[in-house]
């Protein structure tokens, strides 16, 4: 008997974390397996369904952390705890947190994508030992759309965390820049081996990654995440196909090496 | 064994296998073309064999039989999910030529192989018999002898007309007995192929990606006016879109659908917030050509195309997608000598 993938279940808003005007955090009732960079379609009735990355993994929990853009991230925000959305997923491969473990690690984190790779942030900050050097650039417009600043202030614990904005008015904690401008000063003991995970805006994931194989990293030590638009997550609806890839089976995380041949 | 039949006895073998299955095959639809006073050849369930279009190509394909233009999934009441029923409790039995027989492979393959297997398509698809039609002639625009798609042997029937009569080659056993009650004469018949088309296409050995550079689809920038319609035409387009419907303004009752989409159309690709890709007809042309005669064998080791030139057939700017093909040898070419 083939599943019915397509019903989603209801899942129960356990807590709303504000971030900034248009970004919250939605911590959802959900217990199973997912792995950091991996997606849940969430839906409202008459509104539709959207498929949102996994900032934060629980015990009974998975944290999605959504922009107000969209016809259904609209209606997301006028759901308080206590109220449900439904779910689909998790779709995608994800990060495998065993590829970076022992390595020098470097991610490259452009506004919300940061969210997509916060489990892999969280889990270096759970356990520095398993890194041998870390560090994480974080670019965000302005500082008041930075994301999960209290989490900051833990990650500086156990890696090196640069946290830059665009541009910002007046006094500020942070530095002003584009996050390539930091590739340069990296200091790593050996660049050939370390690894890399870029995710953010499309032209952010351009040039971060040209800067990261400017400064010697290798192709197949890179890994990006996609974000297309997406029907189904099952490999059918066609939307989020780009040439032989779909980005809901077989992303949205890939490395370089597949990364760099994906022509929309 | 074959059978000759004539249309008397087609009419109650019909009528009889009529009792398990819908009978969905090519009509004539009057008036049904997009032009006024035209008539639209398209799949729908018939009785009799004179209701089925042997001399003609069809517009559309079978493939809104196995995926509805509009399919409900399942219906929203409060808080509630209801999966939608079955849209047919028979089997089906599909009449189809040899092209659109190829393509059902690539229907099966994506929503039952690309990614978990589909539940919808698979219900739909569970208990479809398959007759082939015979080809006496290849159609206008027409390219499957070079696709490789002008001959099926997977059928559980196949027909072929000639003159009143008509000739049937039978694998199905079940079959077997119904066609001896009305069979005119038994003799050895083969389903009919075309050996030859008057369109060739070429698909360069050394096509690669490279092709996306090249100035050929600059063109279809300008010619090409997005409308979709070789998509919807196409029976190996698959893709569709989310909807969700509601019956009243309280939005406590509704439906989610999926609707067929197109590749071409504006919107295809846009995310929340603004994001788009593709945002060129040229582009989108690109998209749609490489999925057919490139990567869709990338992945699956065969290509999307069966030839059947439907999208040349419809295409309202006349642009024809046999010719795109064979431009590709020169414009990998052109990207290689740069």
């Amino acid at each position: 008997m083939i599943k019915n993938d397509y019903v989603p279940f209801v899942s129960e808003i356990k807590d709303v974390i504000k971030h900034t005007a248009i970004e919250y955090t939605f911590r959802m009732s959900y217990k199973g397996d997912v792995k950091p960079g991996q997606f849940f379609e969430v839906s409202i009735p008459k509104y539709g369904e959207a498929p949102i990355s996994v900032s934060g993994i629980g015990e009974d929990y998975v944290d999605l952390t959504i922009r107000k853009v969209g016809k259904v991230t609209n209606e997301v925000f006028e759901r308080y705890k206590g109220e449900t959305l439904l779910l689909r997923g998790p779709y995608g491969n994800g990060f495998d947190v065993e590829e970076y473990k022992g390595k020098e690690l470097v991610v490259m984190a452009g506004g919300t994508g940061l969210s997509p790779v916060k489990g892999i942030v969280d889990y270096f900050a759970n356990h520095p030992e398993q890194h041998d050097g870390m560090t994480l650039i974080a670019g965000f417009k302005t500082p008041n759309d930075i994301l999960f600043v209290e989490e900051f202030a833990n990650w500086k614990k156990a890696m090196d965390v640069i946290l830059t904005v665009d541009c910002a008015e007046g006094d500020t904690q942070c530095q002003i820049g584009l996050v390539t401008q930091y590739i340069p000063q990296l200091k790593l003991k050996d660049v050939k081996e370390a690894v890399a995970v870029v995710v953010g805006p499309p032209m952010m994931m351009k040039f971060s990654v040209q800067g990261l194989l400017d400064i010697g990293f290798k192709e197949e030590n890179i890994w990006i995440s996609q974000e297309r638009k997406m029907c189904c997550g099952l490999g059918k609806c066609g939307h989020c196909k780009i040439g032989d890839s779909y980005v809901c089976l077989d992303g949205p995380v890939f490395n370089y090496t597949k990364g760099k041949e994906l022509i929309d | 064994m074959g059978y000759q039949m004539n249309q008397e006895g087609f009419n109650h073998v019909l009528k009889q296998l009529s009792k398990e299955y819908l009978i969905y095959a090519p009509k004539c639809m009057k008036g049904g073309n997009t032009f006024s006073d035209v008539d639209c050849i398209r799949y729908g369930e018939v009785q009799y064999a004179e209701d089925i279009v042997f001399d003609k190509k069809s517009d559309y394909s079978f493939k809104e039989v196995l995926l509805p233009v509009s399919e409900t999934l399942f219906y929203f009441t409060e808080g509630e999910t209801k999966e939608a029923d079955i849209p047919r409790k028979k089997g089906a039995i599909i009449f189809l030529r040899s092209c659109d027989l190829h393509a059902v492979k690539r229907l099966d393959d994506m929503y039952l192989q690309n990614g978990p297997a589909d539940y919808y398509y698979n219900r739909l698809r569970e208990n479809v018999k398959f007759v082939l039609m015979g080809c006496s002639q290849s159609y206008e625009n027409c390219f499957c002898v070079d696709m490789g798609s002008n001959r099926s042997e997977n059928y559980s029937l196949s027909v072929n007309k000639k003159n009143d009569m008509y000739y049937f080659d039978c694998k199905e056993e079940a079959w077997v007995e119904l066609l001896k009650e009305y069979a005119q004469g038994e003799l050895a018949v083969e389903p009919e192929y075309v050996t030859e088309n008057q369109v060739h296409v070429n698909i360069p050995e050394n096509l690669s990606i490279e092709v996306a550079k090249s100035k050929m689809w600059d063109e279809y920038d300008s010619r090409c006016i997005a409308c979709g319609r070789c998509n919807f035409v196409c029976p190996t387009c698959t893709c569709f879109t989310m909807q969700d419907i509601f019956y009243s303004e309280n939005g406590k009752v509704g439906e989610r659908r999926r609707v067929q989409a197109s590749c071409m159309v504006d919107g295809f690709t846009d995310v929340a917030g603004g994001g788009s890709y593709r945002k060129k007809n040229g582009e989108r042309m690109r998209f749609k050509v490489l999925h057919k005669v490139y990567d869709y064998k990338k992945r699956n080791g065969y290509h999307m195309c069966v030839g059947c030139g439907r999208c040349d057939d419809v295409c309202p700017e006349y642009i024809s997608f046999s010719n795109c093909i064979n431009k590709l040898e020169g414009a990998m070419k052109e990207v290689l000598s740069k």
